[in-house]
This record gives structure tokens, sequence and C-alpha cells, in this order.
């Protein structure tokens, strides 16, 4: 099985502080990482380093063929393949919702406005949202606009797709329509890693828990998992999120 | 003895629009020049960043009246010996206005969220594309009011350019008051003509940053 992501004994510090401490890990075409863990644990930081949003000391990433760690990386190619979802959405304030999805086809694929139009409308109705493309993002309620935030991602067509603690900001009832997105997205075959703190999520829709801890990946396996921990800091970990 | 005629009034009015073309020179010269040095001023390149910073720095450091001089008599130095008053005023308030300007929109741009410029990044937009679709239309919201008010600030500092005989609103308000001696009814004249000019400005700065609006409400 070709690795989609492959991450090898990965640092990075920012300034005395070590974030990341030798991480290494795989995710495969079509599978569903979570990457799960503490506060200041790194996960985030591992995320943002995927796409070079982030560059580490030592250490490889390959992703969808691209040497991310390579300093003559092409960034623009590598974002071509990789969509990436915020915490705080993102969206682009003084564009409509169909505008923010359209920016991109049309300025980095040069794809004519009327079909980019009708891109948006496709990956908006994915998202449950066709009635909203005249809107502006600051008239959609927080769920909306991370679902909207999630469509401009798909309309690029990425080959992987990262959700940075997409929830952490919603409350539980448009967390709930957000993750519905990204279940149906895990079930049209997305490869996707997310950084979450939604257990319940990672345990049901993911292929594979990578649970990491004071920068190291601690431990990994299928989402059954973090019901039989192995180590004692998982245990307290799930333990205190019941 | 002569008083403040409709003949004076109509002096003035001529004067006033060589303050608005002056203001205007001023405005466009320094805006460009004023943007360009605000992208190098955020530019990558250090050496650029550090050219920038010393132009910007020297200009705000440099009272308007010694630059005009400095350009007046410099450029007479050079050899031009015939340096029209308009040129020699147009490009001293254009330095000034660029120094300003290129501080203001520096910041204007740099006050985008972080967050902004990753989005862009993140979809694969170049960095020409990023800044003149997603940065520049949020900064230009943020960049109106103290950029309107800058204007306003060029608006009178045309005044200064009378150093080097250019005859705009305030030299005229003096030659005036030089052949009628009534400098109160003169120079009243005149302060209300740079209201006239700026008040409307100031207004035309709200609507615009209502137009701009968009997307708050």
């Amino acid at each position: 099985m070709s690795a989609v992501v492959r991450l090898h004994n990965v640092h990075k510090s920012f300034g005395s502080h070590k974030v990341l401490e030798g991480v290494s890990f795989e995710v495969g075409r079509g599978e569903v990482a979570a990457v799960i863990g503490q506060s200041g644990s790194g996960k985030s930081t591992a995320l943002r380093c995927i796409n070079a949003l982030e560059t580490i000391e030592h250490g490889s990433i390959d992703v969808c063929g691209h040497a991310v760690h390579d300093p003559k990386l092409d960034r623009r190619s590598l974002r071509r393949d990789v969509g990436i979802v915020f915490q705080s959405y993102n969206l682009f304030p003084h564009l409509t919702v169909e505008q923010n999805i359209m920016l991109a086809p049309t300025c980095v694929k040069a794809l004519p406005k009327a079909k980019a139009r009708e891109l948006a409308r496709e990956v908006l109705a994915r998202v449950g949202l066709e009635a909203k493309a005249e809107n502006y993002p600051e008239q959609l309620s927080g769920g909306q606009q991370q679902r909207v935030a999630i469509a401009r991602s798909l309309a690029m067509q990425p080959k992987l797709m990262l959700f940075d603690e997409v929830t952490s900001a919603l409350d539980p009832q448009l967390t709930g329509e957000v993750l519905k997105v990204m279940e149906d997205l895990a079930r049209g075959g997305m490869t996707m890693i997310l950084v979450t703190h939604e257990m319940a999520f990672a345990r049901k829709v993911a292929s594979q828990v990578i649970y990491m801890h004071k920068g190291k990946v601690w431990e990994t396996g299928p989402g059954s998992m973090l019901d039989a921990p192995k180590t004692a800091e998982l245990a307290s970990f799930v333990g205190s999120g019941l | 003895m002569p008083t403040f005629s409709l003949v004076h009034l109509e002096f003035l009015g001529w004067a006033a629009l060589w303050t608005l073309g002056l203001s205007a020179i001023a405005f466009i010269g320094g805006g460009l020049v004023g943007f360009a040095v605000a992208l190098a001023r955020i530019s990558p390149v250090r050496g650029l960043r550090w050219a920038a910073i010393g132009y910007i720095q020297i200009v705000q450091g440099t009272p308007l009246l010694i630059l005009l001089f400095l350009i007046y008599f410099g450029i007479a130095i050079l050899g031009f010996s015939e340096v029209p008053a308009l040129a020699a005023a147009g490009l001293g308030l254009t330095i000034y206005s660029s120094g300003f300007l290129a501080e203001i929109w520096r910041g204007c741009i740099q006050s985008v969220p972080r967050t902004q410029w990753e989005a862009a990044e993140c979809l694969a937009l170049t960095p020409w594309q990023r800044m003149t679709r997603v940065i520049l239309p949020q900064a230009a919201r943020i960049a109106t009011a103290p950029t309107v008010g800058f204007l306003v600030q060029i608006v009178k500092n045309t005044s200064l350019a009378s150093v080097v005989g250019f005859v705009e609103l305030a030299q005229a308000g003096k030659l005036i008051n030089n052949s009628i001696f009534e400098p109160f009814t003169v120079f009243m004249v005149v302060a209300a003509i740079y209201f006239a000019i700026c008040f409307p400005l100031s207004t035309w700065s709200r609507s615009l940053e209502r137009k701009l609006n968009v997307g708050r409400r």
C-alpha cells in the first residue's frame, strides 16, 4: 500500500521549546487518521508541518509525492494537492460564500467564471448550503461557516484534506452538522487527517488513531484502541474525556 | 483704499484651484510611491525592507519646509536653473506624502489577520494573488479613515509651497492682505475655503467606509 503521507522522525521547535521530538506515522490512500492528545502535545504543529505552514528542523515528510522537508519544495504545487480547514474557519470576509469558493479555482486553475460557479454550487450542495451562496460569511452561523470552509477546500479537488480542530469553536449542535459533513467525505473515500478532541467521532470514523504526547507519537492503532489503552497516559487521557 | 471685493474673491478662487491641483499631485504621486514603499517595507527581501525603512525614517524626520527648500535649490544646483515652482512643490509634497502613506498602509496591510494570509496561501494562490484578492481589499477598509485624514493634512500642508514661490490659497491671501490690509476678513475667507475643501473629504471618507464595509453588514 502506498502511503499518501509519511512522516519520519520529524523534529520541530519554537525557539528553545521542543514541540515535535521524532514524530513518525503514515497515512494510506482513503484512510482517515485522527490525531488526538492534550493541548500542547504538538498535534496541531504536526498537521501544519504536513502542508509546509511550519518548516521542520530534522526528519522527512512526504506528501502525495512532494518532499515537504526539501528546502526547494514547490509550495504551491503541494497546496494544490492538500486542502486544510482551520479551527477559526478563515473565510474571506469581503467575499460572498460563492466568491470564497470560486477564488482559488479561477486564480490557480484558471477555471472560467461560469465553470467555477457551477463547481461552487456543486460543493455547496455537498455540505448542504446551496441556499447560502450569495451570503457573506458574517451572516452565517459558525457551523455553516465551517462547512463553507470545507466546501472551499473541496473545490480544489485535493488528494488529501487536513482538519485542524475544526469543531473546537462550535457548540454541540453545530459540531454535529460539521462532523456529519466530514463523515460523508470519509465515506466518499477522501484521505483525511484530523486533529480533534471529538473522541466519539475518532472512534467511529477513523481508520487510524494517533495519540500524541509530549511531542511524540505515544500510541497508535485502530479506533478501538481508545477502549483498551496500552499506555497509562492514553488511559488517563481517554478517562478524563469521559 | 480698496476693500475686499469680488475681484479678490475670484483671485482666491483661482488660488484654491492651485491648492487642489497640488494636493492631487501630492496624493496621487505620494500614493503610487508610498504603495511601492509599503510593499517593500514588508518584503521578504531584507535589503528592500531596510531601504524602505530608511526612506520612511528620513522623510518623516525632515520638516516639509526644509524638504521643499532642498528640492527647489537642490535642483538649481544640479544645473536646471529655472525650476517651475509647481514641479518643485509637487515633487516635495509627493516625497513627503509617500513617506507617511507608506507607513499608514504598511500598518493596514499587516493588520489583516495572519490567518487570512495563511488561508490564502493554503489555497495555492500566488503571493501577488493573495495580496490583490485577499489582503488589499480587507486592508483598504481599514485604511480609509487614516488615508483620508492624511489627505486633509496634505491639503493644508500645500500652504507651505508658497516658500518656493508657488501662489496657492494661503499665499494668495497674503498677497491680497498686503494690498488692502484687512487681515481678518481675508484670512477668514481663506480659512473658510480650506474648510470647504476638507469637510467634504471627511464626509466622503465615512461613506466610503460604509461601502467597503460589505460583509460586515
